[in-house]
């Protein structure tokens, strides 16, 4: 179960080393995300997320907004 | 496994930095003028044409619990009668923008509806400021 956290927290793990992870389409990505963000859609984590993400590390998952 | 759950939106919102094409546009939170003059429904309105008029203001944004924004009193609703509550003069539930909207969208949003000032508030109503037109034209 992911935990969830606020902007403060997010800033804090990126600075100690957590995956960034952006589940928003391709494009959305391009125009604005995250500092070191990785995009992976929704549509393709269950296909990609085991050769993408190093599951020793902390993964912060966003999306647009809370809606 | 961490949940940013109120997303990239509140992150630009803070106008912390984003990378990506439009990473370098100014957005409205780095334009949106915090220090507007606010009240509440139950003021009598000459006493709050008073303050707006003596902060060198023309607008005055109505606001509850929270800051959360209930309306607004631009140049005509601050002309009517001064004994009537604000409540009863204000533009209730005006159009907002959230602070990670571009000052060039928000350009083109204000001339298309000709708006001369437009309350900035976050995803939960809650006050950040107002932009004037001025501020997305220069800017």
């Amino acid at each position: 179960m992911a935990q969830e956290i606020d902007r403060e927290g997010v800033r804090r793990l990126i600075e100690e080393g957590a995956q960034v992870l952006d589940v928003l389409p391709a494009r959305d990505y391009g125009e604005d995300h995250l500092p070191g963000a990785i995009n992976l859609p929704i549509r393709r984590i269950e296909a990609d997320a085991r050769r993408v993400l190093d599951r020793a590390r902390p993964i912060v998952v966003y999306c647009a907004d809370s809606a | 496994m961490y949940d940013f759950r109120t997303g990239i939106q509140d992150w630009m919102g803070a106008g912390l930095p984003t990378e990506g094409t439009n990473a370098e546009r100014p957005r409205l939170v780095h334009v949106v003028r915090r220090n507007v003059p606010t009240c509440g429904l139950g003021e009598r309105l000459g006493d709050v044409r008073d303050r707006v008029v003596a902060a060198g203001w023309e607008a005055c944004v109505v606001v509850g619990d929270a800051r959360v924004v209930l309306g607004l009193l631009r140049a005509r609703e601050l002309q009517g009668d001064p004994r009537l509550p604000v409540e009863r003069v204000m533009r209730p539930g005006p159009s907002t923008f959230r602070p990670f909207v571009t000052v060039e969208e928000m350009r083109r949003t204000m001339t298309d509806r000709d708006l001369a000032s437009s309350p900035v508030t976050t995803a939960d109503g809650r006050l950040v400021g107002v932009v004037l037109r001025a501020d997305v034209v220069h800017g």
